[in-house]
């Protein structure tokens, strides 16, 4: 979020507050029914939060820039993999082992232990067909579950909270842990929230000025029209501020993380969940896996990364009790091509795999068979799970809805969770 | 009064807004005078020229070591930065405010995304040269475009082996719409577009009669040996392009929600002047219904629109004009990076949370040297760059440093013009009793300025 340092707006600047409130209670006596708070603010204080044990949440993160999927989950079985990759594979040595095919990037190693506990699950070969190597498109297919050669506007998070179900009424029902928002969590009526910190929101949201736009805003101006959609999004947004601050505030953290930025991320979402905050949906991403040169080095950074973290995660919610009501999907926008490139990285590729971790899966561990590399699309793996079907198992079995009316037509799924 | 208001809206669509220099200038000018006039300002031609050097035509050694690579990576996100400021600063300073609105929508009409930013810039011209011209003319330019070709693969279009990427997005986005044409349009078209391509070497188009597919093809009933220009002249010649124009236009300049009966009138008016573009416009900006009170304040402005009307309103100049870069990043429309071939999808889209709360801050940490700590999102396009920078993050810029002219704007603010006028001046929508007292009881003129342009009103035009 943003601070700025601004004459007319201080909150500091006590006198101008108290002058503002007496302005605002003389004023009131004109303008009827200015303190009518609209209803969609009400509810928020009167939730008790006992009665939100077994709320389910769902965690998406994204890796960006095309993560290289067969230096994470290890085909060290197959020579093929040596066979291509002469100066970027991983030593067989080195590797962890999953079983006599696949195994762990060494920088993944935080993870052993919860795939061991049975936490975590691989699915190999995911994509979509006619797939597009272009980051952009294919970020924007990943995020909108398009077809390849369709362009939607709206993300498949988005959709959810569209169909106005039970837990999702409020933009709050999927926060993505960032400054901006994500076309993924983009409806057409309704939106998700970009939180970094939840302090530094309800701050920004609560300057004088905008704090009076928000009380006096009047009825008409939350008409159909444009005008009324910036005024409701702003006083949904104030509301939603003062709901995840004073939610979150209450619990403190005990897990430890590492100090880095998806650390950090994490590290706030897991202070989302265990205060009960009804939200139903979060999203993070790490960024740097565009891979084309010396890769070994930058992607087992950002592996130590990810991994770190999301173990550091995973043994949190553990800990609280909430593992079991949260689901971890981990996806990038491609994979790379089998073949290394000349300059000791990996260029743009197609299907990958989809890391998924939570306390209740069905089939824990490595869900489908590795990749093959010997049957190749012109030196891309072929995908054998649509991504959708990763989609709709989360919607149709972790947040209750039926897949076909954010999906736009019925997949049917995996025996995944 | 009417005769202002209609003016304020006629510069809010036709360019960025109006000043209070030019509202002094045009007080008196009737509408039709004031849509002469703007034309008269676009008629000269700005082509930017920031890119000299094309990289991709360089001798490229073979065997680069990675820091070369890295290098010359580095040297293409400047090159980027370059041509991002470059016209950000036109779409801010120039007086050709119409020529440039335009542009802009041919930009988000003609989306691409390359990682070559001189083809890019070489497109931008093309679009800005022709943005009141003629839509074939433009169009065939545009098709044969290396940034478009290669975009789109027509790169890769060979007899054989044909590439349908661009034969379909041409009817699908650029002229028809969907559900004006069938698939064996577009098998038969991609034929036809076969051997069009660009010559790696000089980066020029090139037709390659060798790749070309000289069979005979069946293109909308038509059937014979069809080239490329014969697809468009049939694309052309089909009503539903000036139709699909027309209401894409309508949705840019007047109203987002459709009227059939004015798209209609339009598309009559376009198709009969040859896809003239002036005479179209001309047509809108005469109509009554364009004046409309729900035609009005209504438009939710882009991040670059809202970014350039503040720039133009307060004469801003950025000692590190990088800043700009960022702001778009996170308001999400950074200019050369369209989301894909389909453009921006503009409108509400535009606005959720946080993007609002930004919307409501920039101004003030612009005019009032305030300080940002919020980066955007990298773009995915960046991820390469900060792979082999190796950080996860761009620079982040803390303080906006820019200048804008105050004792300019508050000069040209007439004598006597109360609070409230000053509000009705800045802001399209009707002002709303809570504007109106705030900036009543605001403690002097700058402090009512930053409130006006940090309110939800001043994000519509």
């Amino acid at each position: 979020m943003l601070t700025i340092i601004c004459l007319t707006c201080n909150p500091q600047h006590t006198t101008y507050n108290k002058m503002r409130r007496r302005d605002f209670l003389r004023n009131t006596a004109l303008a009827s029914g200015a303190f009518l708070i609209p209803t969609f603010l009400k509810p928020l204080e009167a939730l008790a939060k006992g009665e939100l044990t077994g709320y389910k949440n769902l965690v998406i993160i994204q890796l960006s820039g095309g993560n290289d999927g067969l230096n994470t989950i290890i085909p060290f079985g197959n020579d093929i993999y040596y066979q291509k990759r002469k100066t970027i594979a991983i030593n067989q040595p080195d590797i962890i082992k999953l079983d006599d095919m696949q195994g762990l990037n060494p920088n993944l190693s935080a993870l052993k232990e919860i795939y061991d506990q049975g936490w975590m699950s691989i699915v190999n070969s995911v994509g979509y067909p006619n797939p597009d190597r272009s980051h952009f498109r294919s970020m924007d297919i990943w995020q909108t579950a398009s077809d390849s050669n369709q362009f939607l506007t709206t993300g498949w998070i988005g959709r959810y909270l569209d169909s106005n179900c039970q837990d999702c009424k409020n933009p709050y029902a999927a926060i993505e842990v960032d400054d901006t928002l994500s076309l993924a969590m983009k409806g057409s009526k309704m939106k998700g929230i970009a939180v970094q910190d939840p302090n530094k929101l309800y701050q920004t949201t609560r300057e004088p000025f905008f704090k009076d736009l928000v009380h006096d805003h009047g009825h008409a101006n939350l008409n159909e029209d444009n005008l009324g959609y910036l005024y409701k999004t702003m006083i949904e947004t104030y509301s939603s501020a003062d709901y995840i601050q004073k939610t979150s505030k209450t619990y403190t953290v005990t897990g430890e993380y590492p100090a880095t930025g998806l650390g950090n991320q994490l590290k706030t979402v897991s202070k989302f969940i265990n205060s009960g905050l009804q939200t139903r949906v979060y999203y993070v991403s790490l960024s740097g896996f565009d891979t084309h040169v010396g890769q070994q080095n930058q992607q087992g950074r950002q592996l130590k990364i990810y991994g770190d973290a999301v173990a550091a995660f995973v043994k949190d919610l553990k800990q609280t009790n909430k593992l079991d009501d949260t689901l971890i999907m981990t996806f990038s926008e491609f994979g790379r091509r089998v073949e290394q490139n000349a300059s000791n990285g990996t260029d743009h590729g197609t299907a990958n795999n989809v890391l998924v971790f939570g306390g209740k899966l069905k089939k824990a561990g490595i869900f489908n068979d590795a990749p093959d590399l010997s049957q190749l699309d012109n030196g891309d793996l072929k995908y054998q799970v649509d991504f959708r079907d990763v989609y709709a198992t989360l919607l149709d079995k972790w947040l209750n809805i039926n897949n076909s009316q954010i999906l736009n037509k019925n997949f049917s799924g995996l025996d995944l969770v | 009064m009417n005769n202002a208001r209609h003016l304020k809206h006629l510069y809010a669509r036709a360019g960025f807004g109006i000043r209070f220099e030019d509202l002094h200038d045009h007080e008196n000018w009737s509408v039709k005078k004031a849509v002469r006039k703007l034309f008269k300002a676009s008629e000269k031609q700005e082509p930017i020229t920031v890119l000299t050097e094309n990289i991709d035509l360089r001798n490229h050694p073979k065997d680069q070591t990675d820091d070369q690579k890295k290098l010359i990576q580095e040297e293409r996100n400047k090159q980027e930065k370059a041509l991002n400021n470059a016209w950000i600063k036109q779409l801010s300073e120039t007086d050709a405010q119409l020529r440039e609105k335009m542009t802009l929508f041919w930009h988000n009409h003609f989306a691409c995304n390359i990682g070559n930013a001189y083809y890019e810039q070489q497109l931008n011209n093309i679009e800005r040269a022709n943005a009141l011209g003629n839509f074939k003319t433009m169009l065939l330019q545009v098709s044969q475009s290396p940034a478009m070709l290669q975009f789109l693969n027509n790169q890769q279009n060979q007899k054989g082996h044909p590439n349908e990427n661009f034969a379909r997005e041409l009817m699908e986005l650029f002229t028809l719409g969907r559900g004006h044409y069938t698939e064996q349009d577009i098998k038969e078209s991609a034929r036809s577009f076969t051997g069009w391509g660009y010559d790696g070497k000089k980066g020029e188009y090139a037709f390659r009669p060798k790749a070309h597919d000289d069979g005979i093809k069946t293109f909308m009933s038509n059937t014979a040996n069809f080239c490329g220009e014969d697809i468009i002249d049939m694309i052309i010649a089909n009503k539903q392009t000036a139709v699909f124009i027309s209401t894409k236009l309508y949705r840019y300049l007047v109203n987002e929600v459709a009227d059939n009966a004015h798209i209609r009138a339009m598309a009559e008016v376009f198709y009969h002047s040859n896809y003239e573009i002036k005479p179209l416009l001309e047509f809108i900006f005469l109509s009554d219904w364009f004046y409309d009170d729900k035609n009005i304040g209504n438009l939710v402005k882009s991040p670059v629109e809202f970014l350039t009307g503040l720039n133009r309103q307060f004469y801003i100049s950025y000692q590190n004009p990088d800043v700009l870069m960022q702001f778009q990043r996170t308001l999400g429309q950074v200019l050369f990076r369209p989301p894909n071939v389909a453009g921006w999808p503009g409108g509400r889209s535009w606005i959720d949370s946080s993007s609002l709360m930004y919307r409501m801050k920039i101004p003030s940490t612009i005019l009032n040297a305030g300080v940002i700590d919020f980066t955007g999102k990298a773009d995915p396009e960046d991820e390469a760059y900060l792979a082999a920078v190796r950080k996860q993050q761009l620079n982040v810029i803390k303080r906006v440093q820019a200048q804008p002219d105050w004792d300019k704007f508050l000069h040209d603010i007439p004598k006597n013009t109360t609070k409230k006028q000053i509000a009705e001046f800045m802001l399209e929508p009707l002002l709303n009793k809570t504007i109106t007292d705030e900036i009543n009881i605001s403690p002097d003129i700058k402090t009512t300025i930053i409130q006006i342009v940090s309110t939800p009103e001043y994000q519509l035009t």
